[in-house]
């Protein structure tokens, strides 16, 4: 699935990162430990947590992460959204909590 | 020039946390009993007990980093310290703004209160101290700095609210004065483990939440009186100050 059925369908608000909105997705990992997150995610995953600090960038980019989901309606600092524009990695919004964006995101992805 | 032995990190019986015998009076003696030239007071989110410490500690000849343990939004632990009276108590009130309004159960965490010199209670904080607040690491690093004081990111070495634990590594251009390891390592051992923080100079403290657990580790300076700006010289390593290993 491409990130742009998931936005729309999800109904994400596009942060950064445009460049990288052709990616595709094949799967998701949720976990707010950046140590976790580099430890266990794997390639071409989409990524839900409620972190906004600039190491998400990095992480998603060690990891070849598709795109970032943040949740909750937070709003990521400026340099993260300055390295998501640099390393093409989309910062995605959702006024959802975790379990919410989760849950429906699981069900678009099991119709695949 | 001297060499003065620091533990710049340790609780008080304020944190919920701090064993109730670490009261203002038994922190200054044991810190006195265990050799210690400098102590740095750094309760979870809250400076209330550093003023009373710094008189008694004056009185012994001890001298206080004045400051706390901040929890930043993304849980990492960091020790803030400043220079005056004036920047403390701005830092209270950006702690007292930042910190979520939840009520501490004292039965569940621990009790959090201020003590006199006589060990009777002045004050109960209500907001339980081990939260987050809501600011950064990037936007508490630079509310210290705007302060003028030092900003130093604790236990970097443990699995648990550690700038690795939450943030997995160094972020770009991290503007702090120094990193702490904590006792279960050392800073040489750390340095060679960890090549990447070899800019940040290292300085090793005990946390004590115990009596019996201050001064367990310290950092040595050398620098020419104890005070706020010799340790920033030797943090830096600037005019022949500098930090000795152990």
């Amino acid at each position: 699935m491409k990130i742009t059925d998931i936005i729309t369908a999800l109904d994400l608000k596009v942060i950064s990162g445009h460049n990288g909105l052709t990616n595709d997705i094949t799967g998701g990992y949720v976990s707010d430990l950046l140590s976790d997150v580099m430890g266990n995610a794997k390639e071409g995953q989409i990524w839900i947590t409620l972190q906004t600090h600039q190491n998400i960038i990095a992480v998603a980019s060690l990891k070849d992460i598709s795109a970032i989901i943040i949740v909750k309606g937070f709003v990521p600092e400026a340099d993260t959204i300055e390295k998501s524009n640099i390393e093409n990695i989309p910062v995605l919004s959702t006024e959802l909590d975790t379990f919410n964006v989760t849950g429906r995101l699981f069900e678009l992805l099991k119709k695949e | 020039m001297r060499f003065l032995r620091a533990d710049l990190h340790i609780h008080t019986v304020l944190s919920p946390c701090g064993d109730l015998d670490m009261s203002p009076v038994n922190i200054v003696s044991e810190a006195a009993l265990m050799g210690l030239n400098i102590i740095g007071i750094t309760d979870h989110n809250t400076t209330r007990h550093c003023e009373l410490i710094n008189r008694l500690a004056a009185e012994k000849g001890i001298f206080v980093m004045q400051g706390a343990e901040v929890t930043t939004k993304e849980e990492v632990h960091c020790l803030a310290f400043f220079e005056n009276t004036d920047a403390l108590k701005k830092f209270q009130v950006f702690l007292d703004i930042n910190l979520p309004d939840i009520i501490n159960d004292p039965e569940k965490f621990g009790y959090q209160v201020q003590v006199d010199e006589d060990e009777n209670i002045v004050y109960e904080e209500k907001k339980l101290l081990i939260n987050a607040i809501s600011k950064s690491f990037e936007e508490t690093e630079a509310f210290i700095h705007g302060l003028n004081g030092l900003f130093i990111p604790a236990h970097i070495n443990r699995s648990k609210n550690s700038i690795y634990s939450q943030l997995g590594f160094l972020p770009d251009n991290m503007k702090a004065d120094a990193i702490e390891v904590s006792r279960t390592t050392t800073p040489e051992q750390f340095a060679v483990d960890h090549p990447e923080i070899k800019e940040f100079p290292l300085i090793r403290c005990s946390d004590a939440h115990y009596t019996g657990d201050i001064g367990a580790v310290f950092t040595v300076f050398y620098i020419n009186e104890p005070s706020f700006a010799e340790i920033r010289l030797a943090l830096k390593g600037e005019n022949g100050r500098k930090i000795i290993l152990e």
